[in-house]
Formats: structure tokens, sequence, C-alpha cells
């Protein structure tokens, strides 16, 4: 599999999702710089985790209208996939590529901690390694991982089975408690119809090694390569 | 761009003006001796820049020379931007305490942000890349109608900067008490990773006619003075300084640190110091006066945010985010292009000379030109005068009083000194860089060297209530509690930085806690083989003539060569047998219990025995190399079950329910003490059933008293989780304590009333 990880002006993820997917991929993916109009030939495009343009005047605004993006957006469309973490799933939602918006946390401070999610949807490159109904760990870390989308954009996401992921209990149930920033329908991450686009608020490449704390997110990066090399 | 230089207003130097920059009248004498004239307003800002306390150090030099300083591993200690250590594979660890506290009280949320940014600065100056922070805070009391303002706002201004940044603030530490009431502390410490043999330094050597490069954020009038307001005292007219607080910018920061750390990759660069206090006057002077030169500055072409600035403010201004660099004649473009890419200002502002002097131009005119050495050299150095603080009688036996040590427990784990700080460190992201392997809540953090199987344990320890109560037994203390943290984990120490917050120095009272803090400190860097290499000054910290209690923060850093082999604090199984290592304790002089329970602060602090201390966790830390111990925790604030059941939360944290159950040993003389009694050099472990007599032969072979306690237990029959229970004591829930532990923060921030205590 030959990926390629966006870096913008304020990524600071990027090495850290690098490492992941190396250790599943066996060979490093291509860090490519923001004002790159065009991405070299890829099997995957992850937008990594960060504070792209200092999270300044919106997040993941800016970002969303580098020349790099213009050509991800194309890619997306054409059918490559695209991951997108945490600050990625921010610039995804700006880009157009993924519905509704990321809003600041109904806390309205940072979180950053182990969080309990259930894969709710199995069916895609991203989350087929995982069981449906399978509770999963990974840590988050954002200021604005509030989702939100209109209901009739939740009625869809719902009835197409494109949330891929929602923040529970560790006993797999939702709840008052298990929700860090006050999402919609508990959302954590959510698939494009064609199930080629995920973007998540959770890290998966910080849930890589039981050394970090936990390995569940070694499956994602696992099966991406399996299902695209 | 550049704007013109405003022409200085013509200002006769009066004794009132000399005042005003925080200089003496004798002071005042010697700049004119030195200049051999009378300065112009721009000259006499930069002598009050450099001399001023903060950064001439001239009521501290003097016994800071007294701190051992060298070891083996040490590459480079004092007086660069930070202190180096070997780490083994031709790499170093670089690191450095620095206070933040007034602009920090003035303006919480920017002068936190800014004190992890200009910490940062220092660290990757040297070439090194951060990796992690950590934050040494003190507030006041609870009920100090500031207090949760300013917890508010300095934890999310550290949170907002290093977050942005991408650097993960793995611990540090966090206390209330009311002589903080008008006068926090912030300490922000910083840990790099360079190349060993690629540390940068500010030293312009050897490079007449070389440029000198301005990078990073344009220059505004903000901070203009903040040296010299860290060097007063607040009063009333405190809330005017606001303006001389400065604001950060970290995402500025993220894309001058990759540009740097990008070019350090090449040969371009002579010398680089950051712009921090007194900005572009300090760091100027610096390069000139380490390397021996001369500096032309050219005031024209310094990237200017504001319309109108004078020579004076360009000077002394003190925004954020720069650097200065002296590279060499042919890497200009190649340097620019780095700089571009990261859309970072980049301006050559002058040129090193041989003249040995400063001198600034603007206009096409001269408007200032002054000697680099006496600027340093010159500076005056103060021996205040001091009195030591006497010794406090010590404290008659107590008898036991019976009282329910489970009630006592539940009070200090409630205790806002004691409570969980998980509402502080789940605002700061502590695992970006996926390299954090041992998370805030434990003995010390540790952060994978990336790449490779090593880690480095960190830690930033201080005991305030011991250092008022014994200077030199606090200062010891305190070095002696980060090796002990360090040790735990299974590091071996390699050296600290400090942070040393006191009052006022010209009072003799206050310069007898420096004094004493720092001669326990030297005593106990040198029986530990802990070094300083690395640390910062902040005096002056009272309001209203209220000194703080004297708080020498240390940052302690340790290097685990295999992190298979690392321990943390979080008990592993029901069975195993719990060891106390390190003697029994009894001293509750100046103890958490006896200020929380007792409702008193009396008696002489704990005493560190320094030998015993070296003995015992070099024991210790074998046991862990060799993987004896399954977890292991300092016995530190609170005592013994306090660390007992910070073992046993650690454990339901991490998904296993476990408890324990222990005896007091017969003859006891007094439970409370035995219990909770802060007596220094003492460990809890734990250990599997089957390995504790050979570790206690092990030990008394060694002559490190070492006793079973207790053992590890599960859920009993029926119940739904372990419990913590003192034979004929009582017992209480882990669950329960859990509850007690995280409530009173989160529920004190939210503005419950009933919480401030």
């Amino acid at each position: 599999m030959k990926a390629v990880i966006v870096v913008f002006p304020g990524s600071n993820c990027d090495r850290d999702v690098m490492v992941a997917l190396e250790a599943s991929a066996g060979r490093a993916p291509a860090m490519i710089w923001h004002d790159e109009a065009t991405l070299p030939a890829c099997d995957l495009i992850v937008l990594p985790g960060g504070f792209a343009h200092g999270d300044y005047l919106r997040v993941g605004a800016m970002a969303a209208r580098s020349a790099a993006m213009a050509d991800v957006v194309r890619r997306a469309e054409a059918g490559v996939p695209v991951l997108a973490i945490c600050n990625g799933f921010q610039v995804a939602t700006e880009a157009g590529l993924l519905p509704g918006a990321l809003m600041r946390n109904a806390g309205l401070r940072f979180v950053c901690s182990w969080v309990s999610l259930r894969v709710d949807e199995a069916e895609s490159p991203f989350t087929a390694g995982y069981e449906a109904g399978q509770v999963v760990r990974m840590p988050v870390a954002h200021h604005d991982g509030n989702y939100f989308a209109d209901a009739d954009t939740l009625a869809r996401l719902e009835g197409e089975g494109l949330i891929a992921f929602r923040y529970v209990g560790a006993d797999g149930e939702r709840g008052e408690g298990a929700n860090p920033n006050g999402s919609v329908a508990d959302i954590a991450g959510i698939l494009n119809p064609a199930r080629t686009v995920l973007g998540l608020m959770p890290h998966p490449e910080r849930a890589a090694e039981p050394a970090l704390g936990g390995a569940d997110g070694r499956a994602m990066f696992d099966h991406l390569v399996e299902a695209l090399s | 761009m550049s704007g013109a230089v405003a022409a200085m207003p013509e200002a006769p130097i009066t004794p009132a003006l000399v005042a005003e920059h925080g200089l003496s009248a004798e002071e005042y004498a010697r700049i004119e001796r030195v200049m051999g004239r009378a300065p112009n307003l721009t000259e006499l800002g930069v002598f009050s820049a450099m001399w001023n306390e903060h950064c001439s150090y001239k009521s501290s030099r003097i016994w800071l020379r007294t701190l051992p300083t060298e070891a083996p591993w040490v590459i480079c200690g004092p007086g660069e931007n930070a202190g180096v250590v070997d780490i083994g594979d031709g790499q170093a660890a670089v690191f450095k305490m620095e206070s933040h506290n007034h602009p920090s009280f003035i303006e919480p949320y920017q002068g936190a942000a800014t004190g992890v940014g200009g910490i940062l600065r220092d660290v990757f100056t040297m070439g090194a890349r951060p990796v992690a922070s950590l934050d040494a805070l003190r507030f006041g009391a609870p009920d100090h109608p500031r207090t949760r303002h300013l917890v508010a706002g300095v934890v999310a201004g550290i949170g907002g900067y290093g977050n942005c940044i991408g650097v993960p603030t793995v611990g540090g530490s966090c206390a209330f008490d009311s002589a903080y009431d008008g006068n926090i502390l912030v300490n922000a410490m910083t840990v790099g990773v360079a190349p060993a043999d690629r540390i940068f330094r500010a030293a312009a050597r050897d490079a007449t006619g070389h440029p000198v490069v301005y990078v990073g954020a344009k220059t505004g009038r903000d901070g203009i003075h903040g040296a010299t307001m860290a060097s007063a005292a607040f009063d009333e007219g405190t809330e005017e300084k606001r303006p001389t607080v400065q604001v950060g910018d970290p995402f500025t920061e993220k894309l001058l640190m990759e540009a740097c750390l990008a070019l350090m990759g090449t040969d371009a660069i002579v010398a680089i110091q950051d712009m921090g206090a007194a900005g572009l006057t300090c760091s100027s002077v610096e390069m000139a006066d380490k390397g021996g030169a001369g500096i032309e500055l050219e005031l024209d072409r310094v990237p200017l945010r504001e319309s109108a600035m004078t020579p004076y403010e360009i000077m002394l201004s003190e925004s954020q985010e720069r650097m200065l660099m002296v590279i060499r004649p042919d890497a200009e473009d190649r340097a620019r292009a780095v700089f571009e890419k990261w859309g970072v200002d980049f301006a050559i502002v002058g040129r090193i000379t041989d003249t040995g002097r400063l001198v600034l131009k603007a206009g096409g005119a001269v408007v200032g030109d002054l000697p680099v050495r006496p600027l340093v050299d010159e500076a005056p150095v103060y021996e205040r005068p001091y009195t030591l603080t006497p010794r406090p009688a010590p404290l008659a036996a107590a008898p036991d009083d019976g009282a329910d040590p489970m009630e006592a427990l539940q009070r200090l784990l409630a205790a806002p000194d004691l409570c969980s700080r998980r509402w502080i460190w789940e605002q700061y992201d502590h695992m970006v860089m996926a390299d954090t392997v041992q998370p805030p809540g434990g003995d010390a953090a540790v952060v994978r060297v990336h790449g490779t199987n090593k880690g480095l344990a960190l830690t930033a320890d201080c005991t305030p209530r011991y250092c008022a109560a014994d200077p030199a037994a606090g200062g010891a203390q305190a070095v002696a509690e980060a090796w002990r943290n360090l040790t735990a984990v299974g590091a071996r120490p390699l050296a600290i930085t400090d942070c040393l917050n006191f009052g006022n120095p010209e009072r003799a009272q206050v310069m007898g806690q420096f004094v004493g803090c720092i001669q326990g400190m030297a005593e106990a860097c040198r029986a530990l083989d802990f070094p300083v290499v690395s640390g910062n000054v902040s005096l002056y910290n009272e309001t209203e003539g209220a000194g703080i209690l004297p708080t020498p923060s240390i940052g302690g850093l340790g290097l685990i060569a295999d992190l298979g082999r690392m321990c943390d604090i979080a008990l592993e199984a029901p069975g195993e047998t719990l060891l106390l290592i390190g003697g029994d304790g009894a001293h509750l002089g100046r103890s958490l219990y006896q200020r929380e329970i007792e409702g008193r602060q009396e008696g002489p602090p704990p005493a560190v025995d320094l030998a015993a201390e070296r003995r015992t966790g070099d024991f210790v830390r074998r046991l862990i190399e060799s993987g004896r111990l399954s977890a292991c925790h300092d016995i530190a604030d609170g005592g013994l079950l306090v660390a007992l059941a910070e073992m046993a939360l650690a454990a339901l944290d991490a998904g296993r329910s476990v408890g324990a159950r222990i005896a007091l040993p017969a003859g006891a003389e007094s439970a409370a003490g035995w219990l909770f009694g802060e007596d220094q050099g003492r460990y809890l472990a734990s250990v599997p059933a089957g390995c504790a007599a050979a570790l206690l032969a092990d030990a008394e072979a060694e002559g490190i008293p070492a006793t079973a306690i207790g053992a590890n237990t599960g859920a009993p029959a029926g119940a739904t989780g372990a419990s913590l229970t003192v034979e004929g004591r009582g017992a209480i829930s882990i669950a329960a304590l859990r509850r007690i532990h995280e409530e009173w923060l989160p529920a004190y921030m939210a503005g419950e009333a009933e919480h401030e205590r």
C-alpha cells in the first residue's frame, strides 16, 4: 500500500500516523506539503491531526482551501480512500468530503483522555478489521470535537449505516459521561456514502502499540494495508 | 515588512527616569563610568534590561556558584539556554525550567502560554527537538477570590500553547497555599533530544563580518520592560502592568521551530539565541559577549508589527516567537529558502564586528553605542545580607489518639493538595508525538526516546512547607524527592534543572531562606551525583510586603536504558506481597496529616539522610532493573497509607480492581505516625508472593530496612470491588476512594462553593 500524508502548517500528528502506517505497511508513507497542487499516485490519503494554521479563523477552514486539498477532493471523488483524523476530520468537513461540522467541545475545555468507542459500522476498508458492535479504546485530544449535523443529515447517516464509531461506556452502552465533547448522537466518526472517506476525532495512531496504553487502533491500519495492497 | 523607525524623543536622564528603569543611583553611576558619558534613553533602556535581577542574577549569582554542576555525563551546564546531558548512543537530552510567575498573575492565560513558548524556544535554540513539557504550579488558597480564575487561565494557557505546537505536557505538580494568594508560581520545563555532537550555542565566535539574521514573528510593543517587571514586587499598581504581558502565538512558534530545526540540519548556523526576556537586547549582547565580538544592528531592517516604533521600543520589546542567528555568509540564500517554506519572516538585521561594541543604527545615524563586555561583566553583583531561618524545635511525641485512619485517609485524598489532578492534565495533550509511555499521575512521567527502547523519566518537585520551616532541609528534600521519583520508575537520575522562586532578596530573612535552600540543594546534589545543569531564579515574589513560601522547584531527568524494565505505581494483582523499603514512618512534623487532620503546621520537616537515601534508592533501582518489582511508589505527601491508596487507584484506572490489607507493626508508637508520617527515603513495592523472602534477605544483607506489611487483595465474593484494609482499624472500598479522590478539583472549578476550603 502506498500512502500519502498531507502536512499542513501546524499539523502535529503527521509523524505519529506515519510511524503507525509504516509499522503496518512495512513502508513509509510519502509526506506531502500543503502547497503541492498534485499528489503522487497513492492508495490512501491521510489528513493528520494537529492545529493546521493554528486553528485560527475556524478549525480546518484555511487548510481546506490549500492547493493539496483541491487534489485530495478530486482523488476522493475518484475513489481513493481518505482517512481524516482529528484536525483532519475538521479539514474534511470544511472541504465538503464529509457532512456536518465540528464545534467547540460542550465542556468548553480541551480534552485529552482515553475513550471507549463502539464500532457501529464494520463495512469499510477502515473498520473491517473490527466486528460490528465491538468496543475499542482510543485516545481523544481536541478542543473542537463536538460533531453536529442537521436532522436530515443525521437520519441519512443513521439510515445508510455511515456512523462508524460512537462514544460509549466501557460496557458498550451509550450514556452520560461516555461522550467527551457533546457530539450529537455520540458520534465519534463517520463515513461518506461510498465508505471511502472516514473522519474521526479519536486517534487510532496513538493506540497502535501496547507501550502507548493500548493497541486497538492497530487493526485499522493493518486492515487498510490488507485491503489496499 | 519593516516600517520606518521613529526618532527617539529627547529625554534628559533624570533620577526619576533612572528609578523608573529599576536602577539604583549607584547602578546609574556605574553606567556613566562604563560609558564614559551619560547614556541616551535607548542606552539606558539596554542597561536596565541587562542589569535587572531577572537577567543579571545580581542577588543570587554568588550563591548559584556553590551548586555542583558537573558530572561525566554533563555535556553543557548552566550558562547556555538549557542544560545538556549525555543519554548514550550519540544522543543528548536538553532541558530547563523557567518561571513566568508575574505575567501569569496579571494575565493567566497569556502569561502561562508564553512561559511555555519561552522554555520551548530555549530548548530548540540548542538544536534539540522538544519531546515533553512539565509544569510546577502554585496557587493561592482555594477560597481566595482570584484563585479559581487563575487556575482556569493558567491551565488553559499551558494547554493552549503546548497542545497547538504539538509537544506533550506530561507531568508536573500543583498545590495551593494562601502564601501565593497575591503571587502565583508558574514554572515551565521542557525537555528535548538532540544529537550529542550537534548542540547549538549563542557564542558568535570567529564570525566577524557574518550576517546577523532575525527570524520569527514581527516586533511589536508588547512586553516592553517585562523583565524589569519580573524583578519588582507587586503593589496596587500591578493591574496597570497588563500591557507589559506578551501574547503567545503557538502556531508561529511551531513554524519557527520546524524551520530552525531544518536549518540546523545543515552547516549554515554559526550561533543562535532566542529572544526571550529583554528581547533583542539580551540576545544580541549574549551572542557578542560569548563570542568575544561586537555586533552592529540596523534597526530599520527589523520586521515591525506596529508603526513608528522607536529604537528604545525595538530593543526592549518582548514580542514572542523570535530568534536571532549568525549564519555563514555563503548560506544566506538557502537559509532564507527554509524560512520562506515555513512562512516565517527572515531578515538580515546586522553583522558581527570585532569592535567589542553593540552599535545600534537607525535612519543612517548611530542611536546607541555601548561596550558589550561591561554590559555583562560590570553588571552589579550583590552579597545581600541574610539571616538564616532558625530550626524549629522537635515536636513532642504524640500518643496514639486512636483516630480512625480510614476517615483521615478520606479527608487527605479529598484535600486540594492530594486530590486527583486529572482535571488539569486532561486539558494537556500528554500523548502527542506518540512516545508517552508513562502518562501523568505516577511518580515520574516517561517518554520514549523516539525510535529507540530508551526512556526519559521526568519529574518536577518541591515541598514549600518544608522549605519554609527549615530551608536547608527543604532544599535537600526537593532534590531527594526528584531523585526518588525517577528511581521509582526504574530510571537512573542524571541531572536537575531548578527554578528558584523566592520573595524580596533585599529582606535578610528572605535572603536567608534562599541561602538555606541552596545549601540543602547543593548537599543533596553532591550526595546523589545529581548536578544542576540549568535553571532560573525568580525573586521579588511578594505582594504588599508578604512573600511567598520559599519554593525551589526541582525538575529532574533520568534515563531508563530498557523500557521493558520500567516500573509504575499501579498494583498488579491480588496475592502479591507489599514491602515497605526504607524504614518505618513516624515523623508528622509539617506533614499533610498534621495540616489537614490536626489543623496545625508545627515542628521540623522530616530529615533527609542523604547516605540512606542513596543506598535505598540504588537498591530499589536494581530491583526494578532486574524485573523483581511489579509496582513501586515513593512515599511522599500524605505518607504510607496515601501512597498505598494511590497505587490501588492507579490499578483501577488501568482496569484492575486490586486492593490491599496491611497491618501495623507490633509496637508501633503511633498509628498516625506509621500510616501518615512523611519520613524520607522510602518506597512501597509490590512483589509476587514467592519472591518476597529472597528480596527481604537481599535487603538485610545490604543493610536496607525492608519489611512485608501486607498483601494485595482482590474483590471478595459478593463485593463489587476491592478494598483497602488496615487490620483492626477499618476498611474502605477502592471505588469509594476513587470518588473522593476525583471529586474535589472539578467541583471546585465548577464553582461549587462548599469546595472552597
